[in-house]
């Protein structure tokens, strides 16, 4: 049986590398996911998911399983990710104020698989691109707490008691961050949640 | 159940994250509610939609990255470790004082006039012995720097 988040850290605590490479690679997609969705930009995403394993890797002889380790390592990865969404907000003002947001948030930056092949009409794959640039924008629209409690919620699968942990605020306020964040995504996916209703 | 109290259960209960006895509540008041039942169903709209957002995959580089910056980890040592003996400090001393020894064999560097040449003749001995060091075997016999890189990698995978 595969060991838990819990037994691979304390392995790691105990000097094993390869429980560490082990862990790298459970965590290394959810995080630059998530930290993409964050930061818009797939290069610094990367680098901040990076940091994230680095701290993971240095905080290993004072670990101690006093919470689930999803929370702990997306705790690190969101206070990285809000310090880095102010901090580019600030070097934006700085540079120009109406520069586009970024290149890599524009095109997604995605490598999506062969998208012409999977849609040998030309038309419907265009729809379908405006239809998932729509959502990105929305989600990016977001204030930078909301899509954080909304990108832990529908992607991470974590329980409302982590996620709050993570954000460190009560389950009250974060239920109050996700209903004021799904008001605002069903305002600007607006047409696309008309079409879903119809469906 | 009021509307303002479904705010904080109307996610939940489209997640399937309620309890038994909440989602018995919320439908209560959806049979209720249009406004609400509206809200409910574009929620959940709105979850199918973020569904449809692709995942991206890490670039090759990325592990290779990850390894590099934590084999670059300096390695923590307790205090005490000052005194073990290491072996790079150690062949770091051994090189210091042969050089040391070979310096202060090594005969004055000048022009030379012809007395100093007398005098060179007078002192071979001395010279004789120069050449004894610089061809000393076990200078060109000492280990190679590698056995002091080696330990330290293994004190890095540590
Ligand atoms: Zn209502």
């Amino acid at each position: 049986m595969a060991r838990s988040d819990v037994q691979l850290m304390l392995d790691v605590k105990a000097g094993d590398e390869q429980s560490f490479a082990l862990l790298l690679h459970r965590y290394r997609s959810p995080l630059v996911n998530f930290l993409y969705r964050m930061v818009r930009n797939r290069e610094q995403a990367e680098d901040l998911a990076q940091e994230v394993f680095l701290r993971v890797y240095r905080a290993r002889e004072d670990y101690v399983p006093s919470a689930k380790f999803t929370t702990w390592l997306f705790r690190i990865a969101t206070n990285l990710a809000l310090n880095s969404v102010r901090d580019n907000r600030y070097q934006r003002m700085e540079i120009s104020l109406d520069a586009p947001v970024t290149a890599d948030a524009e095109d997604g930056g995605e490598k999506t698989m062969d998208v012409a092949e999977k849609h040998p009409n030309i038309e419907q794959h265009l729809i379908e691109k405006a239809r998932s640039k729509m959502i990105r924008h929305a989600i990016e629209k977001l204030p930078e707490k909301q899509r954080a409690a909304v990108l832990l919620h529908k992607y991470q699968e974590l329980d409302y008691g982590e996620i709050s942990k993570i954000l460190q605020c009560s389950e009250s306020a974060l239920k109050s961050l996700l209903f004021r964040a799904y008001e605002t995504l069903r305002v600007e996916l607006a047409p696309l949640v008309a079409q879903q209703l119809k469906q | 159940m009021s509307c303002a109290r479904m705010e904080g259960k109307i996610l939940g209960y489209v997640d399937g994250r309620l309890k038994e006895s909440e989602r018995l509540e919320v439908e209560k008041h959806l049979g209720s509610c249009a406004a609400c039942r509206l809200r409910a169903n574009e929620f959940r709209a709105v979850s199918g939609l973020l569904d449809e957002l692709p995942v991206i995959e890490p670039s090759a580089a990325f592990d290779l990255r990850v390894h590099a910056r934590v084999a670059a980890e300096p390695v923590k040592q307790s205090w005490w470790a000052w005194f073990a003996p290491s072996p790079r400090v150690a062949f770091a001393a051994s090189m210091l004082l042969l050089a040391t020894v070979w310096l202060g064999l090594r005969p004055p560097d000048s022009s030379l006039s012809a007395t100093d040449i007398d005098k060179i003749n007078q002192d071979m001995p001395v010279l004789e012995n120069y050449d004894v060091i610089s061809d000393f075997a076990p200078l060109t016999e000492l280990p190679p720097p590698l056995q002091a890189d080696e330990s330290t990698q293994q004190n890095q995978q540590m």
